[in-house]
């Protein structure tokens, strides 16, 4: 049994399960960075990327376009960003409230659309999920080779996004406005930059890629919508943020991290411990906990995060 | 300089908040190459009305013309584009970001997607080299002196071009030797062509820099004078509307047994570095020991420590010989310790609670006020009632929530609270700041009678005047460390000045 973990295919099948169940945080994690980056925490997150699920399968399953199901997802999670921009950035309401209202509607949502258009039938509907995409050449290479560059597209997008992220908010001028809004939007507000629209156009940003994280789940990594199909990982990402110090190739890395244990908990199932299955399900978000209580005492939030912005109409 | 077209004209602005006149139909002129001041108290509407110049608030009536051009502003961008620049008092920069960040955020420089970060440093260096603004641009903010924070805010405004530079209370953070620097700045401006406002208080400060002052008090102007034919004295009258010249019926008394000890006493700040470095004071029975320096040179943390809300990594502090339990507020009332923390809107009060609830805060389970778990609310009046009268407080009810108080009157909440228990040590930290003249007045008067009363009193303040009125003996800290101390006879305030900017006899 333990000996069966040193074998090349273990290993292999274990560095493609990472990156793969990967994928999903690193697009919710970015999404929830550029969020927060701006100042606005968004707790709709879990419900967002639910609703994403269901509509990609949806979309997909309507039209036969696996890339149309992707399209919708991202339109569907900047709706509900937008929602969210609504409630939080214009009238100014907790951004507690608002986020947990979000999810908690989606996930009411999700299920009522599904059903209006599935019924409620026996055997849950499937469609034929995207296929892994082999690099010429580089899939030959022994170990890397499977594990690395037979991939999913969205695996390989979310690869790109990570860098582009980091310039976006680093290099680029919109990214520049994205941090001081978060950090000291009065400052953004004197020098003309406009804090609410910024906001918002940062929620709908990370909507889009919150949406394609949650259908990642049921068109490309799976192939039909369960209620729990999100199970829990919007709230990972969140925890991934911080993990990252709101920075794309930190949290990057923590979903990753989070992959590999849930690859890992995955591949343990099936060597056959005499043990309940839910315990090893339960491994990734243990230690996700656990490297959270040693990496967030360090964390620096953005100063303005939870803080909706007013021009101050009293003074001296 | 009267034939001269001004550079900015305001006609009859007004600007109501509520139910309160910010600003009484008021007329302001600048013209090019002249440092004008604003002087008025604290809620004369000084700050409003530039404020309305800078497009941040709305007008509610009269008109701008800048340039003899009417303009609309509706947003601070508009005022910057018109050539406006506002440094405000509470600085608008983000301490995470660079120099370079801060400065080209809204107005920035790109090459093709990206930040032309280096076209854009270069020019700072530039307009720093011209004006005598020498800041490394790709430091972080959060690393510098709030000297040097200003400085970049300064060259924020001029990185847009600014003709107009509008500052709000600028000298209220700087030591002495930084206000110079700063003077020579502005100086440099207006031998450009630049035209500086200079909103402030101080008389003498405003006297030194402007070519011409307004006074405003109340909302309207009161006066306006070239400064080579006005004086200190007119203007404290044009101000306040009468003579302000604090005098204090102030006793001598010979200072007894040691009340409060500090020996070796550290403190770390948020980040982690030590704020308070080994630092040893004694305040005795009957003394007022002032404390001054800068902001920021180590004095919220030490009065924090004091106060038992921010745990000190080592040191002993004493409270009538006895050591006071560390990182314990209880132990420190208890042991007969009176608060007046500097922020007391944050950390002073419960601004959602009565006046009364916030009056026996420290004391709720004491004198009656409670019974089995109760409270008991007539009792509580009773005590609540007879310390308002005391303390002048003046309130619409004793069970009214203490946010609808002025400034001067949550002050005097605190006063009775911290001081009806006759503490043998009262930390006053910062006890006028923001305060009108009457309010800053009585809280003196109250220190001086609680000294006479036979408590020792420690005076964190960065007011000078304040040190100097009230203080027996003046302590002076930089960097964590006292660096100088003098009795309040000897002292001049060019040698507490000297410390106060680092420099050791």
């Amino acid at each position: 049994m333990i000996r069966d973990i040193f074998q090349i295919t273990f290993i292999t099948g274990l560095i493609g399960a990472t990156l793969r169940m990967a994928t999903p945080i690193i697009f919710a994690t970015l999404g929830e960075i550029i969020t927060e980056r701006a100042g606005v925490l968004n707790l709709g997150i879990e419900g967002i990327m639910l609703m994403g699920a269901m509509t990609g399968f949806i979309a997909t399953i309507t039209s036969g376009s696996l890339w149309f199901g992707i399209l919708m997802a991202a339109g569907i999670g900047m709706i509900l960003a937008l929602l969210m921009a609504f409630l939080s950035v214009y009238l100014g309401l907790s951004q507690h409230v608002s986020g947990l209202g979000i999810t908690l509607f989606s996930t009411g949502l999700a299920m009522f659309v599904y059903r209006l258009h599935f019924g409620s039938p026996t055997v849950p509907p499937t469609i034929k999920p995207f296929d892994p995409v082999a690099i010429p050449l580089l899939s030959k290479i022994p170990v890397i080779g499977p594990s690395f560059f037979n991939q999913y597209s969205l695996t390989y997008i979310s690869w790109i996004l990570i860098p582009l992220m980091a310039l976006l908010l680093y290099k680029t001028n919109i990214g520049l406005k994205i941090r001081t809004v978060g950090e000291n939007p009065f400052a953004a507000d004197t020098v003309g930059v406009n804090v609410n629209l910024t906001r918002t156009l940062s929620l709908v940003a990370g909507g889009a890629l919150m949406g394609v994280g949650g259908a990642f789940l049921t068109i490309v990594n799976g192939n039909m919508f369960l209620i729990d199909v999100v199970g829990g990982r919007g709230w990972v990402s969140i925890a991934m943020v911080i993990f990252g110090n709101w920075d794309p190739l930190k949290g990057a890395l923590g979903a990753l991290l989070f992959g590999f244990l849930d690859g890992l908990q995955l591949r343990l199932q099936g060597l056959g411990f005499n043990v309940p299955f839910h315990l090893f399900l339960l491994i990734p978000y243990l230690l996700t906990i656990i490297a959270l209580i040693g990496v967030s005492r360090h964390a620096t939030y953005p100063s303005a995060l939870l803080k909706p912005y007013r021009r101050e109409e009293k003074g001296g | 300089m009267e034939e001269k077209k001004p550079v900015v004209e305001m006609r009859s602005i007004r600007k109501v908040f509520l139910d309160v006149i910010a600003n009484r139909d008021i007329d302001f002129s600048l013209y090019r190459g002249e440092v004008c001041s604003l002087l008025g108290e604290n809620g004369a509407g000084k700050t409003t009305l530039m404020n309305v110049l800078f497009g941040y608030y709305a007008l509610d009536g009269g008109e701008i013309y800048i340039k003899g051009e009417k303009v609309n502003l509706s947003s601070p961008k508009d005022a910057i584009d018109k050539g406006i620049g506002m440094i405000h008092q509470h600085f608008t920069l983000v301490p995470s970001q660079s120099v370079l960040e801060n400065i080209i955020i809204g107005a920035a420089v790109e090459k093709g997607l990206f930040l032309d970060f280096k076209s854009a440093g270069e020019r700072v260096v530039r307009l720093g080299e011209e004006f005598g603004l020498l800041i490394n641009p790709d430091v972080k903010v959060w690393t510098l002196s709030v000297g040097e924070q200003q400085k970049v805010e300064i060259l924020k405004a001029l990185y847009r071009d600014v003709d107009i530079l509008i500052m709000d209370e600028p000298t209220a953070v700087l030591a002495p030797k930084e206000i110079i620097e700063l003077f020579k700045t502005l100086k440099a401006l207006v031998k450009r062509g630049k035209s500086v406002v200079f909103i402030s208080h101080k008389l003498n400060e405003v006297m030194e820099i402007s070519d011409r002052i307004v006074v405003l008090r109340n909302g309207g102007v009161t006066a306006e004078r070239k400064t080579s034919e006005t004086n200190i004295r007119e203007l404290a009258n044009l101000m306040v509307g009468r003579d302000i010249l604090e005098k204090l019926d102030r006793k001598n008394m010979i200072p007894g047994k040691p009340v409060l000890e500090i020996e070796n006493l550290s403190v770390l700040n948020e980040k982690g570095l030590k704020a308070v470095k080994d630092l040893n004071l004694v305040v005795h029975k009957n003394e007022i020991v002032g404390v001054a320096g800068v902001s920021g040179n180590g004095q919220t943390e030490l009065s924090e420590s004091l106060f038992g809300i921010r745990e000190p990594v080592s040191g002993v502090v004493k409270v009538n010989g006895k050591k006071v339990k560390k990182g314990n507020p209880a132990a420190a009332i208890d042991m007969g310790m009176g608060r007046i923390p500097e922020d007391r809107i944050e950390t002073g009060l419960l601004m959602d609670l009565s006046v009364e609830e916030n009056i026996i805060l420290e004391n709720h389970l004491k004198h009656g006020f409670q019974k089995y778990g109760l409270m008991n609310f007539n009792r509580i009046h009773e005590f609540s009632d007879k310390l308002i009268k005391d303390y002048k407080i003046k309130t619409a009810g004793s069970d009214i929530a203490a946010k609808s108080l002025s400034g001067g009157n949550l002050q005097k909440v605190i006063l009775a609270r911290e001081l009806s228990g006759q503490p043998s040590v009262v930390i006053a930290s910062q006890p006028t700041r923001g305060l009108d003249v009457g309010a800053m007045e009585y809280i003196h008067e109250r220190l001086l009678e609680e000294r006479d009363r036979g408590a020792g009193i420690m005076l964190i303040s960065e007011d000078l005047d304040e040190v100097f009125t009230l203080s027996d003996r003046i302590v002076v800290m930089y960097e964590g460390e006292i660096i100088g101390e003098a009795g309040s006879g000897t002292a001049s305030k060019e040698q507490i000045g000297l410390w106060m900017s680092g420099v050791k006899k």
